[in-house]
């Protein structure tokens, strides 16, 4: 395989529980050592996707390749080149890190396993509680011991479902932090999340609506791509007016944060014609660019109106 | 890409080693609770009960009373306890102090001199027919030749005209009655089957319900590795079981072991793998622990009640026997009453041992159809 070779390369995935299509022909490909985002409402198939690229699930329709080896025949040198990370902690709580990094390391064989457990609890973080029973972890440590798990064997790619969920902000921080370090070395990581902050710290994001690709790229593509328009306004009331915004034709979002009250929509003039409708003077307003956040928002409601 | 892995295998039973230990409880649990049950089997269901409060009113104490009295405890039926009058005494037995009131009339002992065959009345409590079912049958065989040792030689009796003929029923292999007997191989089998069957469809389940499968099934260890990994520990649980609840049984109950110890460990084997494939099938089935004991408890039942562990399977009507065949419990249970009773060899147990071996083939054919190397 060389190093320009997509790490993921799949088409046309088709996947059907019970008779409902949850991935309708889904397209992927990520390059080696990115880090890519996977976003999508919940349900929308990200966790479905993931198990299929790792073999978990069997694809009923299309195909492709994994680290160049075949979705279909090669399931299981796939798993062992792939660290999977699944959406819910799933080690055993009443093993001690050690002894579930320990566990992994002789499923796989590994040659110098204390060589490589002690590495990787360096690496994050976790020597001074190799010893701790895992059930007693916090959150954010659970999902680094998780981690270390994945990385043990020196995967080439990583599929992490959403890794920080329920996790503290400087647990997050400090996690996406380790999955850069990675991604320097090599690694190429397909991670979900709902966590905009998250989507911009990824080279580039997909975005994903019952079971199909909407929109791929950079966070500024992806932005620029959903052609939104975004109004600011600052002063007093803004918590009265975000109500009646919200009603307004042509106004998809109006939301308060902080100081501030933000809204999106597609159509400029009816935005503007909202604010006019609206403006005592006390506030004021000015367009600014959206963000991700405003995009992801906006997508969701394109799929399913919200109630 | 993959074959089996010894060193795969290892691990599994490894970290299962691991939570086991962690977890000394369960471990206690399961080989104390045997030798409980084992007792409570053994002395407290007792289908021959012993020993039954029976109150004496007597209003003529006299030799042939006592005579009447210790013949009535020979018997170990019987506990007698004075009481002062018929009134008292049947309050006792109003209140359940007691099973059985015997009275004594006042003029017994000049009656019986005078030839004129008194009769003593004996009050039973007829609500637990099982309970003074054997103790009746005893005093009917005492009241023809107690006293006659104690009467004045004109009345001894000679020796009772032979009846044409005579029935005697001798219960064999148990002829005492003895419960824990019968009792102790029964309760190996059901003891396994809890350890086997039970234990290991949960134990499977709860991989799957926490999620800990999804895990495994993305890392290079194979199903069947998993899947003996669960399994194996329980074997050896089930016979540390066995062998604990048998030695104790003859120990403490005097129960012979007239076979090889051998076979015995050897036959149960194939029970044991029998429960294994069904407890497999489950938790193939099943999605969460809850869902599993259910099962288990299921197929747990039948084997309690029709088995002839609990009922002799002889008094159970055709369709009952018809399932109770098909239940390798049933055949285990034979086996191991014909072994420790009987001494039962090869050639004796072979038709209760091909039924399991089919059994194990079948249920393990549905557990490897079953099996799933995905989540699909
Ligand atoms: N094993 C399964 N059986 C039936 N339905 C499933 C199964 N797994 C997922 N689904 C359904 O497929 C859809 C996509 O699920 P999932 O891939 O978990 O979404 P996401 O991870 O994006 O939240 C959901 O509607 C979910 O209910
Ligand atoms: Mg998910």
């Amino acid at each position: 395989m060389s190093a320009s070779s997509p790490a993921i390369d799949v088409h046309d995935l088709m996947k059907s529980f019970r008779k409902r299509k949850v991935i309708d022909g889904l397209t992927l490909r990520v390059e080696t050592g990115e880090v890519c985002g996977f976003l999508g409402g919940n349900g929308s198939g990200k966790t479905t996707t993931i198990r299929m690229l790792c073999g978990l699930l069997r694809p009923d329709g299309g195909g492709g390749t994994c680290l160049g080896l075949d979705l279909l025949t090669e399931a299981p040198a796939i798993r062992r080149q792939v660290g999977y990370m699944t959406q819910q902690f799933s080690f055993y709580g009443d093993l001690t890190v050690r002894e579930n990094l320990e566990f992994v390391a002789r499923l796989y064989e590994l040659a110098d396993r204390r060589a490589a457990i002690a590495a990787v609890l360096e690496r994050m973080g976790l020597a001074d509680r190799a010893g701790q029973l895992t059930g007693e972890l916090s959150g954010g440590w659970k999902q680094r011991m998780a981690l270390a798990a994945c990385v043990l064997h020196r995967p080439k790619l990583l599929l992490l479902d959403e890794p920080t969920a329920g996790v503290d902000a400087r647990a997050r921080r400090q996690f996406w932090d380790l999955i850069h370090e990675l991604a320097t070395d090599g690694l190429t990581v397909l991670v979900s999340t709902h966590y905009m902050d998250e989507a911009e710290r990824c080279g580039r994001v997909i975005y994903l609506a019952g079971g199909r690709l909407v929109v791929q790229g950079t966070a500024g593509e992806v932005v620029a791509a959903a052609h939104l328009v975004t109004f600011e306004a600052t002063g007093p009331g803004i918590e009265r007016a975000v109500r009646a915004l919200r009603a307004a034709p042509g106004v998809e979002t109006a939301a308060v944060f902080g100081q501030a009250l933000r809204i999106a929509g597609l159509d400029r003039a009816a935005l503007a014609a909202a604010i006019a409708r609206l403006d005592d003077g006390r506030l004021t307003w000015q367009e600014v660019p959206p963000r991700l956040d405003d995009v992801f928002i906006h997508m969701l409601n394109a799929q399913e109106p919200a109630e | 890409m993959t074959g089996f892995s010894f060193r795969r295998l290892a691990a599994m039973l490894r970290k299962e080693w691991l939570q086991m230990r962690r977890d000394p409880m369960t471990i206690r649990l399961t080989l104390i609770l045997p030798m409980i049950q084992l007792f409570l089997f053994g002395f407290a269901i007792n289908a021959n009960p012993r020993h039954l409060p029976t109150a004496l009113v007597s209003a003529d104490h006299s030799v042939y009373e006592r005579t009447l009295v210790s013949a009535l405890v020979n018997t170990r039926y019987f506990d007698i306890r004075p009481y002062p009058s018929a009134a008292t005494a049947d309050e006792a037995l109003r209140r359940g102090d007691v099973l059985f009131v015997l009275e004594i009339p006042p003029d017994f002992s000049r009656l019986v001199d005078r030839g004129e065959k008194p009769r003593i009345l004996m009050d039973a409590d007829g609500s637990d027919p099982v309970a003074i079912g054997s103790a009746t049958a005893a005093l009917g065989a005492l009241n023809a030749a107690v006293l006659n040792r104690d009467l004045p030689p004109n009345l001894r009796s000679a020796p009772p005209p032979a009846p044409p003929f005579q029935i005697v029923l001798h219960a064999r292999y148990n002829p005492e009655q003895i419960t824990a007997l019968n009792i102790v191989p029964g309760l190996i089998a059901i003891i396994l089957t809890i350890s086997t069957l039970v234990l290991t469809s949960v134990a499977i389940t709860r991989e799957r319900e926490t999620g800990t499968l999804e895990n495994l099934l993305a890392m290079p260890v194979r199903p069947s590795e998993v899947a003996l990994g669960k399994i194996i520990p329980y074997v050896g649980l089930g016979y540390a079981q066995t062998v604990l609840v048998l030695a104790l049984a003859v120990v403490v109950f005097g129960v012979p072991v007239r076979g090889s110890v051998l076979l015995l460990m050897l036959s149960l084997g194939l029970f044991i793998a029998c429960n294994l494939a069904m407890g497999l099938t489950f938790s193939t089935i099943a999605q969460t622990q809850m869902q599993a004991q259910q099962m288990a408890q299921f197929a747990f039942l039948p084997s309690m009640m029709l088995s002839g562990f609990l009922y002799p399977f002889a008094g159970m009507p055709g369709w009952a026997r018809a399932i109770g065949e098909v239940l390798p419990i049933t055949h285990a249970l034979r086996i191991a009453r014909g072994i420790l009773l009987k001494g039962n060899g090869l050639a004796q147990i072979w038709p209760d041992l091909w039924p399991m071996a089919a059994f194990a083939l079948v249920a393990g054919a549905i557990a490897v159809r079953l099996y799933r190397e995905t989540l699909d």
